[in-house]
Formats: structure tokens, C-alpha cells, sequence
């Protein structure tokens, strides 16, 4: 008994060792991949047309989808946020919780949930179909630096779009609270807007904009390693999709806990009062 | 080529070439291998003797995980990822299923090598000569304009070899050329290989393959693999002549096929 015991105690650290051992392995070869391929967007020959190219993969073909969002995460949160306040009749307060709630949370988060969906796995899916097709080995034997020319262009839309796809967020979904709170519940609008005025300062923005950009950076480095390191054909690339959004995702949602504590520690630090 | 392979200049010398993935198992177990500058090489060996990897190690896309291996002259150890870059430019390579970029036309393909390293080119050259190109290897001028995907499995093939040739390399590589092709594609591959070996005087040609009839008919030397070490190597007539029982079996069967 003592000794089956023993044996799974073994067992559980053995496998819990490993796993650690695995993943702090991993964690190191993104980390590489991730360093590398920036300081590679730096060296030339510039990639102007694959940048453009991501450009508009990453944010113009994001838009529709993200204005959509915006508009009914506007919609529903001004509802809800109107319903509760009018219990304590707090209702002028609706448009700054609103506002402070979309441009500092919801904004980046579920933009850069939506855009690691649609482009992360777009390009874990394109890298992946690449790798196992041969034309990242054809890239390389051509002496063309695969890092520079896949990755980069991608890690770096990721990064410029994510906030822009943000601030478009936060103004579709602003418009919805305006809409629902000035034309369906009918409050006043000049209170909505003064009140909205008198909360919001720029920083609360740029707040949202930082760490959308640090999600795309993060879900942009994932996705283009998984799809990068894919193996075994189509299911490999199956698996490399989804390997890289779920990472993504959920890292996305870690990340934006840590992103508000060290801006919380940064704003306390600048005497800045939150 | 009645030659003997240690009398002539060699492309590639390949030294005690050893390989690992997961340190316990070695798929390379000491490779001894030179290939003639000049000539029509056909690596062959059953499924799963190292014939990729070693050609993955040739053109620097793996390192070994000892021995050397020396590409005209050059230690590959010696060449960091820059100069691996820039030296891969000798190299032009035929993959198995051609590889070729699928959202880029069939000209933009062979176009695209040429814009990559020849910056003092205009567009209008760089147009004419993967045209060029991709005329010698038997394609016509109203497909250049096809995506990938609208050409047959030849035309494929023939585009990643027009593609393969565009910066005249020294070295020309074939990963398995003619797998998954039908009997008549086959031939019609290896006369494509044979073609361009002799229209390109000087160049080395390397075949990584397993169809036996192929190589032997249109290679000079032939290099058999197995379990990571070479079996037998020299001209085709060698094989026929071996003693040696799985080589024979191997001939004998493959011939067959």
C-alpha cells in the first residue's frame, strides 16, 4: 500500500517535471522565434508588399467584423449597465461606466479575441499549409530569409492593426450606447456626452490601445509558430490552427489580468490617481 | 563515365555524417559519400533510409549531428545563417510535389528567385528571362499567366523546375521527382531531368529517388542507402554486378516495379 503510494507520488512529480520541462522548452522557442522575426522587420530588404499585404489581411478585412461586435457589445452593455443603474438612480452615469468599460476592457480584449480568431488562425492555417507543401523549405533553399518575409510582415500588422481594429471597436460600440441610451431609453443626450467628457481622459484610451497592441503582438508570435513548426499534413495543420487560436485566446484574457496590474503599479508609481 | 568516382573533382563530399533527432535513434549512421561535379547522381534506398534528410543536410536546411559535409569546395559548419543564405543561391531545387507558391502565377513563381537576388534587373529582364526558363523546360507562353492550381501535375513540375533553374545554379536538386506521377508523367519527368543535365553543361545534378528503373537509366553514378549508411555506390552496371544480397534483392524487385 505504502509502496503504491510512493509509486504514484513518483509518478505525479515525474510527470509534473516533465511537463514543466516541456513547457518552459516551449515557452523559450517562441520567445526566440518571437525576438527573432522583429529584429528581422528591421533588416533589410524591407518587405513593403507583404507588409501591405498583412495590412490589409489583418485590418481592413477585420473591419466588418469588428464594427459588428462593437455595435451590439455597445448595444447590450448600455442596456444592462442602464437597467441596474435605474434601480439606484444613477442612470446619468451610464455613458462614462460605458465608456470606461469599453476603452479600458472590453475593447482590447474582445478585439484582440476576435482578430487572433480570424487572422491568427488564418495565418497558423497559411504557414502551416506552407510548411507542409514544401514552400518554406523552397523559400529557404532560395536563400530567402523565411523569418523576414512570412513572419515579420504578420507580427507587425498584428501589432499596428489590433489597436486601430480597437479604437474602431470603441467608437461603433460608443455609438451603440449613444444610440440605445439617447433614442431607445430615452435619457438625455447632452447629459450622456457631458458626463462621458467630465470621466474619460485620453489616457483611458490609450490604456485599451497599449494592450491591444501587446495582444497582437502575443497572438500574432503564436500563431505564426505554430503554424510555422507544423509537421504531419493536413491534420498537422489542423492542429496548428487550433493549437494557436485556443494559446492565443486564453492568453489574451491572462494577459489583460497582468497588463491592468502593471498599469494599475505604473499609474501609482506616476502618481497618476486611476 | 567509366571514371572512377575518386578520380574526378567533386561537388560534394560528405565525411562520416552522422544524425540524430531524438538523440537515441540515428537515422544517418555515418555517411561516407562524394559526388561528382558534373554528373547525373541518383541517391535510392528503400522508404526510410536518410535519403531526404542527407539532401536536407546538403542544402543546409538541418545540421548534422557530427561529421561535415562540403558543397563546392565549402564547409557548411564554417557558414553562418547569412552566408548559408547567400551560398544557397549555387543551389536550385525540384521538391517532390514541386512546391511552387499557389497564390503566384506561374511566371510570378519562376519571376520570383530572380527578383529576390538579381537587384540590378528591370522588370521587363526579369519577365524575359523566367520566360525563357520556363520555354526550355517545355511550357507554353499562354499558360504563364495559370495559377498553380489550374495547371496539371507535369506543368507543376515543369514550373518548379524552370523555377529551380532561374539562377543558373551549380548544384540542381531532385527530391523524389517522379513519386505519385502516372507511368508516362514518370518518363516524361526523367527525359526532363536528362534534358536539362545535358543542356547545362558543367552542372551537377542530384536525384534523391526510389524508382530504380529511373535512376539507373538516367543516372552516372548511383548511391544506395540503407539503415543510414551507404550500401553501394558507383556506376549502374555495379549494381548489377554486386554480390551483395540485399542490394540484389532491391535491384531485382525494384526493376521489377
Amino acid at each position: 500500500m505504502i509502496l503504491k503510494l510512493a509509486n504514484s507520488i513518483d509518478y505525479f512529480f515525474i510527470t509534473w517535471a516533465n511537463l514543466s520541462l516541456r513547457f518552459v522548452r516551449e515557452l523559450g522557442k517562441i520567445l526566440l522565434f518571437g525576438s527573432d522575426s522583429i529584429r528581422m522587420f528591421f533588416h533589410k530588404p524591407f518587405r513593403y508588399l507583404e507588409i501591405v499585404r498583412a495590412l490589409e489581411f489583418v485590418g481592413n478585412q477585420s473591419l466588418v467584423i469588428i464594427s459588428l461586435t462593437g455595435l451590439f457589445t455597445g448595444l447590450a452593455l448600455s442596456f444592462q449597465i442602464y437597467l441596474g443603474f435605474k434601480m439606484v438612480n444613477a442612470v446619468n452615469l451610464v455613458g462614462p461606466t460605458v465608456a470606461l468599460g469599453i476603452s479600458r476592457e472590453l475593447g482590447p480584449v474582445l478585439t484582440g479575441l476576435i482578430v487572433a480568431a480570424r487572422a491568427g488562425g488564418a495565418m497558423a492555417a497559411r504557414l502551416g499549409t506552407m510548411r507542409v507543401n514544401e514552400q518554406i523549405d523552397a523559400l529557404d533553399v532560395m536563400g530567402v530569409n523565411t523569418k523576414q518575409y512570412l513572419v515579420a510582415p504578420r507580427v507587425f500588422a498584428a501589432i499596428l492593426c489590433t489597436p486601430l481594429l480597437t479604437a474602431v471597436f470603441d467608437a461603433v460600440a460608443m455609438f451603440g450606447a449613444w444610440f440605445l441610451c439617447v433614442h431607445l431609453v430615452s435619457l438625455d443626450e447632452a447629459i450622456f456626452w457631458d458626463r462621458i467628457r467630465a470621466t474619460i481622459e485620453i489616457r483611458h484610451i490609450m490604456e485599451g490601445l497599449f494592450k491591444a497592441s501587446v495582444f497582437g503582438l502575443f497572438f500574432s508570435v503564436i500563431c505564426t509558430y505554430r503554424g510555422f513548426n507544423t509537421s504531419g499534413g493536413a491534420k498537422g495543420v489542423g492542429e496548428a490552427t487550433n493549437g494557436g487560436v485556443v494559446t492565443s485566446m486564453v492568453l489574451i484574457i491572462i494577459l489583460d489580468y497582468f497588463l491592468t496590474s502593471f498599469i494599475r503599479i505604473y499609474y501609482s508609481f506616476a502618481g497618476i490617481t486611476t | 563515365m567509366s571514371q572512377p568516382v575518386n578520380e574526378l573533382e567533386n561537388a560534394i563530399v560528405i565525411s562520416d555524417l552522422k544524425k540524430t533527432f531524438n538523440q537515441v535513434d540515428y537515422v544517418l549512421q555515418g555517411i561516407d559519400l562524394k559526388i561528382p561535379k558534373g554528373s547525373l547522381t541518383a541517391i535510392i534506398g528503400f522508404s526510410g533510409t536518410g535519403k531526404s534528410v542527407i539532401l536536407k543536410h546538403i542544402l543546409g536546411l538541418y545540421q548534422p549531428t557530427s561529421g561535415s559535409i562540403e558543397v563546392l569546395g565549402r564547409d557548411l559548419s564554417q557558414l553562418d545563417a547569412d552566408g548559408m543564405t547567400e551560398f544557397r543561391k549555387n543551389f536550385g531545387v525540384l521538391f517532390q510535389g514541386a512546391a511552387l507558391f499557389d497564390d503566384m502565377s506561374v511566371l510570378e513563381n519562376v519571376c520570383f528567385p530572380i527578383l529576390e537576388h538579381q537587384k540590378n534587373l528591370t522588370e521587363a529582364e526579369i519577365i524575359d528571362r523566367a520566360g525563357k526558363k520556363l520555354v526550355q523546360v517545355g511550357l507554353n507562353e499562354k499558360d504563364f499567366q495559370k495559377l498553380p492550381s489550374q495547371i496539371s501535375g507535369g506543368m507543376q513540375k515543369r514550373t518548379g523546375l524552370a523555377r529551380a533553374l532561374a539562377l543558373d545554379p551549380e548544384i540542381l536538386f531532385y527530391d523524389e521527382p517522379t513519386t505519385g506521377l502516372d507511368p508516362i508523367l514518370t518518363e516524361m519527368v526523367d527525359d526532363l531531368i536528362v534534358e536539362t543535365h545535358r543542356h547545362r553543361p558543367g552542372i551537377t545534378s542530384v536525384m534523391v529517388s526510389h524508382d530504380l528503373a529511373a535512376s539507373f537509366r538516367i543516372a552516372d553514378f548511383v548511391v544506395m542507402l540503407h539503415a543510414g549508411r551507404v550500401l553501394l555506390s558507383g556506376v549502374p552496371n555495379v549494381f548489377f554486378k554486386t554480390d551483395n544480397e540485399l542490394v540484389k534483392t532491391f535491384v531485382t524487385k525494384g526493376m521489377r516495379i
